[in-house]
């Protein structure tokens, strides 16, 4: 039993570490063709990495040009109607130049947006001043990008692993089996030490499931984010504003009558002071407090994603000094400390998001009996 | 004459640095005093690391 156990850590180590020299492979091939911008192109592809795409691009051998990758659907509304198609029409163009046609609507993709040619024009022309495309319009997009895949694959992953835990509990299991003896102390400590002493015995339950969800949410995405698939949903500041808003419509809604007192008419405090007090306790709370949830989370992100791609960079632009090995081996072990890092902070920062959400809940639900 | 962005950046680093090393600081102090709180520190130190983290991110990505 304990044997099969190692064998199946080992087996997991080295697929993880073998994923890393892949990684890595794809970055060498990059630099085959001699006098290329290499500092150019590897802020391209950090930047590349950084943002949301519509396929899972894996990496692209230039030697024989090919890429390695996933298609995603594409969902866009145009004037005729809805259009999907798989992205791999598209031919991992990214400059605007493979038009895919559905009905007589023509499409490109520029820069990871799509457009929607109008009629004549056979490729995008960019206006140097406004960059506006001057031929062409955006469309609404509801495609599954890599961002919506890794999140609905996300809230899958917790859909699976929280009913089993449900069903343990249906079925009189005092001791949950299987994967769920991993999530019942997780529950239990964003329960007694994030929810209980900053929302308050009485009043906690009616918040749980959302910083329950809130919790996984963010942990799952960011560890998510480690893998080399290259997800970086909680990077997106979509994303994070998004989860930031409903903190803010959640303890708004439930704040209670002490709370907006406070808010709008301070007491205590001379009457002069109340108006200019509930201006800047109000900006607080519907601006600055949600500003700086969404801006930590993403801020956070990002930098370590950031780091992480400078480093595996780093063997690019060391190979000169060191050689192939050298430079190699170095990025790897700095990468690979730093993204042992990242894994504190995935979950750091999802155990911030929800104590800072529940901390500002408190402020809101709380009522004072002593005036 | 035009400050460049770096020199902002290297202030609010700076500043956050000063922050903290305060704050960390300040814990380490308190909980050597009493090492049974050390769990209720930790949590406060933590909670104003964060929001002095959101506060130097946020003029970081304003400053950019």
């Amino acid at each position: 039993m304990v044997a099969k156990k190692s064998i199946k850590f080992i087996a997991v180590l080295v697929l993880t570490l073998t994923s890393f020299v892949a990684h890595a492979n794809g970055e060498e091939n990059d630099h085959k063709g001699e006098l290329v911008n290499t500092p150019g192109k590897i802020k391209e592809y950090i930047a590349h990495h950084l943002k949301d795409s519509h396929d899972f691009h894996l990496f692209t051998d230039n030697a024989s040009g090919t890429h390695v990758s996933f298609p995603l659907p594409v969902i866009v509304w145009t004037k005729d109607g809805l259009k999907t198609f798989m992205s791999s029409e598209f031919h991992h163009d990214d400059e605007g130049k493979v038009i895919v046609e559905k009905n007589g609507t023509r499409l490109v993709k520029l820069h990871s947006k799509i457009y929607e040619l109008e009629a004549g024009a056979t490729s995008v022309i960019i206006d140097e001043e406004t960059h506006h495309a001057t031929n062409a319009h955006k469309v609404l997009d509801f495609s599954i990008t890599k961002s919506v895949f890794g999140m609905l694959l996300t809230g899958l992953l917790m859909f699976l692993g929280f009913t089993a835990l449900a069903r343990g509990y249906k079925k009189g299991h005092t001791i949950p089996k299987g994967f769920a003896r991993v999530l019942e102390p997780l529950v239990i400590y964003v329960r007694d030490d994030i929810a209980k002493p900053n929302i308050g015995e009485k009043k906690y339950r009616k918040f749980m499931g959302f910083l329950l969800t809130v919790f996984f949410f963010i942990w799952i995405l960011n560890l998510l984010g480690l893998t080399p698939l290259g997800f970086n949903v909680t990077g997106q500041i979509a994303v994070t504003a998004c989860l930031a808003i409903f903190t803010v419509v959640i303890y708004l809604v439930s704040g209670s009558k002490d709370f907006w007192a406070h808010t709008l008419w301070m007491p205590g405090v001379p009457y002069i002071l109340r108006p200019i007090l509930a201006v800047i306790e109000l900006i607080g709370f519907v601006l600055i407090k949600p500003f700086s949830l969404l801006v930590r989370l993403f801020a956070n992100m990002t930098a370590g994603h950031f780091v992480v791609m400078s480093l595996i960079a780093l063997m690019i632009t060391l190979k000169q000094d060191f050689g192939a090995f050298g430079s190699t081996g170095m990025s790897l072990v700095l990468a690979l400390f730093i993204s042992v890092i990242e894994i504190l902070v995935a979950f750091l920062q999802a155990f911030i998001f929800t104590m800072l959400s529940s901390l500002f809940i408190g402020m809101a639900v709380e009522e004072h009996d002593d005036h | 004459m035009v400050i460049p962005n770096l020199v902002g950046a290297g202030l609010i680093v700076i500043g956050g640095g000063i922050g903290l090393g305060q704050i960390g600081g300040k814990a380490m102090e308190s909980i050597a005093r009493q090492p049974e709180a050390a769990g209720k520190i930790q949590t406060a130190m933590i909670i104003i690391g964060a929001l002095l983290e959101g506060l130097a991110f946020g003029a970081l990505i304003l400053g950019a």
